[in-house]
């Protein structure tokens, strides 16, 4: 029931979004099963045209590109949304502090990130994954501090506007804690500019992967990674073969459905603020 | 003389209201004769400014013009072009908006902002629309005309931006002036000298005027014919003098009778102290100057303390070093004898618990977030340690005290009108079992009508519970119906303390006199009045008690 009362609630664009998001998560989930060869399984030749044996073709050493796609959903998703989580997780957190609490503490935090941005995302990221090595934790660790910067800044920025409100005022004068400020008046109502920023951020993260994977520093072969096959395959656009464009397309219409169904919640959540 | 300027016949405008159009001015008619003053007079929503609007040919967006006719000097405006509507706007019909300062552009002078539409209607040139600036600005009674206009919008008050705001508009010759609420966001004193400077300025220009504004006993300053209206229908509509002398309806009667003065109840002798403010002397971190001086009041248990001022005076100062957000520089604040701790941080939960506050906008004062349940049962929680059932319980129980229906405990603020608001923020202080309540300007965003049943809920409750308030406020009406003790306060000081009757009955200080007597009355002679009496030096007027003070 809870399902149906949701789709009701969805405008076309949004239903078309949630098809598309649900669509690559059952990839994702049923990876071993859906695919018919194995992710790192040589099975063809190199670039194998679309339509024959293989239905998608074969990537640049001859392994099967449908496979490739449905792994790679579930590789670069999975590290995808989970970096982007840590980063929103760290930045929102240490935004609304800084918001709060203002005074030193603030001045310190934003200095820091001041710091830290400065610093382009790409060298920083280089720097220390290959100081660190590339096993996965490590890569979301360091994809989430990095893009936890501008993820803080947005939320210092929507958490101060609401900081000066009454209510936050009212929530102060009755004695509450740090937290319950941070968590019960400011953060509701920070949400609709934060989901935002979410969807756009997804993106980023998707793009910085494939970036890192293309230095040998992201995902690590034979690992499927959309935005790894991507470069793999560029080569192929020279030779006149759609190959590079298939990944390529799954990185938009994943990007393109999560910011549809974004895009919806955050016209409910503003529709409520028409009201007042 | 009795050519019909404006001419509205049966108007029907319709707004977009979540998605159905549904009738914001049903039907109305009126006319408007050259050198005439109309007076619109109705709460929110009344559809009072749509229809003042309408004579620009303007509706707001989200609204449409279904059916009716307006005619301006013969010509219809319904059904033609925006190039067309622009020309006749600024031309013939000008607009004064409630808020002066969001209608001047914060980077250019007041004398360019002036100048700029007669020299681009093509009328007159630059020297010459200089000069008639400095005239109107003189006429309006603006300090140093010559040079006033090379300031910029921030640089002067908010009366004088006011009443440059008018001289703008009568700066392109208008027929008709539209003047929607031009006073509402001014202090009475301020309100007393806009308008009678814009009466005068009307007046001499012979100019017609529709005068837009809840308050009816400004309306009766002004206007020759007054239409009362309500949810966009027309009520009474007749001769100033005649509607207020004798009204018809009923809806008119009870606007007249709102300001009426209720009886003064008696100071107990066997005081029992609970809150006493000694000395207190305090400044904002990072200013030079103290905003509140030597300040001492009492506040007695089950008593209700107001302290009136004017905006600037340090009242709202007042009641943030009271709850402790701001420390003072010296002085105390004793609670029952025993000293409070001057930051908020160091008090204890008791303390924190027995005074609670209410705000002026209750729109903000709530998180939009929160379900009203919440917001009522936080205090619940957090204080007394209520959970689950017995917390809504309690919720239900605070709803009913407030006269909120207990449905009302699922929705959201933004669910709910004005007045509501403001009752839950009333019951969110309550449900903190509070022994003092501060109300800053609680009633001065409502509507009358809604502003009084507020206070009658607050005397009411004071009456069951035995709590005290200090009532901070800048209408003397306010005062009248719900003080026992008055405070008067000026630049950050104390200008007259004691009971309400002590107050109120002369002699005044020079500063109470000038705010009582600011204080608009239904009688239509009141201005006039006023300003000869002030003209003879019989009646204080802003300059002399400023001048007195320094």
């Amino acid at each position: 029931m809870f399902f149906l009362a949701v789709w009701k609630d969805l405008n076309l664009s949004a239903r078309i979004g949630l098809f598309i998001v649900l669509f690559f998560v059952f990839c994702a989930i049923f990876a071993p099963w859906l695919a018919p060869y194995g992710q790192s399984q040589i099975v063809g030749d190199v670039w194998e045209p679309l339509g024959g044996e293989f239905i998608l073709g074969t990537d640049q050493i001859g392994r099967d590109l449908l496979t490739r796609l449905i792994y790679g959903a579930r590789n670069t998703m999975t590290l995808a949304l989970i970096s982007t989580a840590v980063s929103f997780a760290a930045g929102a957190v240490l935004g609304f502090i800084a918001a709060t609490m203002g005074g030193g503490v603030d001045q310190v935090l934003s200095r820091v990130v001041d710091v830290v941005i400065s610093i382009p995302t790409l060298i920083a990221s280089l720097i220390v994954l290959s100081a660190l090595g590339t096993a996965t934790p490590t890569l979301v660790l360091v994809i989430g501090i990095i893009y936890a910067m501008p993820v803080f800044r947005i939320a210092r920025a929507v958490a101060m506007d609401i900081e000066v409100m009454d209510y936050v005022e009212v929530a102060r004068v009755r004695g509450e804690g740090l937290w319950w400020i941070m968590h019960k008046e400011i953060l509701p109502n920070a949400l609709t500019p934060l989901a935002a920023e979410f969807g756009l951020r997804f993106c980023f993260v998707f793009l910085l992967i494939a970036s890192l994977s293309f230095l040998g520093l992201g995902l690590q072969p034979p690992l499927a990674d959309w935005g790894a096959m991507v470069r793999g395959n560029a080569d192929g656009i020279a030779w006149g073969f759609l190959h590079p464009l298939l990944p390529a397309a799954c990185i938009a219409l994943l990007t393109i459905g999560i910011n549809l169904l974004i895009d919806r919640w955050v016209h409910k959540a503003s529709g409520l603020r028409d009201d007042q | 003389m009795s050519e019909k300027l404006l001419e509205i016949k049966d108007l029907l405008i319709e707004a977009d209201i979540d998605g159905e159009w549904k009738p914001i001015v049903n039907s109305l008619s009126m006319t408007l004769e050259r050198g005439e003053i109309v007076g619109l007079i109705g709460e929110s929503g009344a559809g009072k400014s749509t229809l003042g609007l309408t004579a620009l040919g303007y509706t707001k967006p989200g609204c449409r013009i279904v059916s009716g006719s307006i005619k301006l000097d013969g010509v219809e405006l319904v059904g033609k072009s925006d190039a067309e509507l622009r020309k006749i706007r600024g031309n013939k019909v000008a607009y004064v908006a409630q808020s002066a300062a969001a209608s001047f552009n914060p980077a250019h002078t007041l004398i360019e902002q002036f100048i700029e539409s007669p020299v681009q209607h093509g009328k007159i040139k630059i020297p010459e629309a200089r000069k008639r600036c400095v005239e109107l600005f003189r006429q309006l009674d603006l300090p140093d005309p010559e040079h006033i206009g090379e300031r910029y919008p921030h640089q002067v008050s908010g009366g004088q931006l006011q009443r440059a705001m008018t001289a703008m508009a009568l700066g392109s010759d208008p027929d008709i002036i539209i003047f929607d609420e031009p006073t509402t966001a001014l202090d009475v004193t301020t309100q007393i000298e806009v308008l009678a400077a814009i009466k005068e300025a009307v007046k001499a220009h012979n100019v017609a005027a529709i005068y837009i504004s809840h308050d009816l006993a400004v309306v009766a300053q002004m206007a020759d014919r007054i239409m009362v209206l309500r949810h966009g229908n027309l009520i009474e509509e007749g001769d100033a003098r005649e509607l207020l002398a004798n009204p018809k309806e009923e809806y008119t009667h009870k606007l007249l009778s709102v300001r009426s003065q209720r009886d003064a109840r008696t100071v107990h002798d066997e005081e029992d102290i609970q809150l006493s403010i000694k000395n207190i002397t305090a400044r904002y971190p990072g200013m030079a100057f103290d905003v509140l001086t030597d300040i001492n009041i009492n506040i007695v248990r089950g008593k209700t303390v107001a302290v009136v001022g004017e905006s600037g005076s340090g009242k709202s100062t007042l009641a943030r070093v009271i709850i402790g957000l701001l420390p003072p520089s010296r002085g105390s604040v004793k609670f029952h004898g025993r000293a409070l701790a001057s930051a908020l941080k160091a008090r204890s939960k008791k303390d924190l618990q027995s005074i609670q506050m209410i705000y002026q906008m209750a729109d903000v004062a709530m998180n939009p977030r929160h379900k009203i349940k919440d917001i009522i049962g936080r205090p619940l929680e957090f204080y007394l340690g209520m959970k689950g059932e017995e917390r809504d319980q309690r919720v239900f129980e605070l709803l009913r005290q407030i006269e909120i229906p207990e449905e009302f405990a699922e929705r959201y603020p933004a669910q709910l009108s004005g007045g509501e608001k403001q009752r839950i923020c009333i019951a969110r202080a309550l449900a903190a079992e509070p022994e003092l309540i501060i109300c800053d300007e609680v009633t001065s965003a409502l509507d009358q009508l809604v502003a009084e049943g507020i206070l009658d809920l607050l005397l009411n409750l004071q009456k069951e519970l035995d709590v005290s308030y200090l009532f901070i406020t800048h209408d003397l009406a306010t005062v009248k119906s719900i003080a026992d003790e008055i405070v008067v306060m000026y630049q950050g000081g104390v200008v007259e303390q004691g009971t309400k009757e002590e107050i109120l009955t002369p002699p005044h200080a020079p500063y109470t006199e000038l705010l009582l007597s600011s204080v608009p009355e239904m009688d239509p002679d009141w201005l006039d009045d006023l300003v000869d009496r002030r003209e003879r030096g019989e009646a204080p007027t802003a300059k002399s008690i400023a001048s007195r003070r320094r």
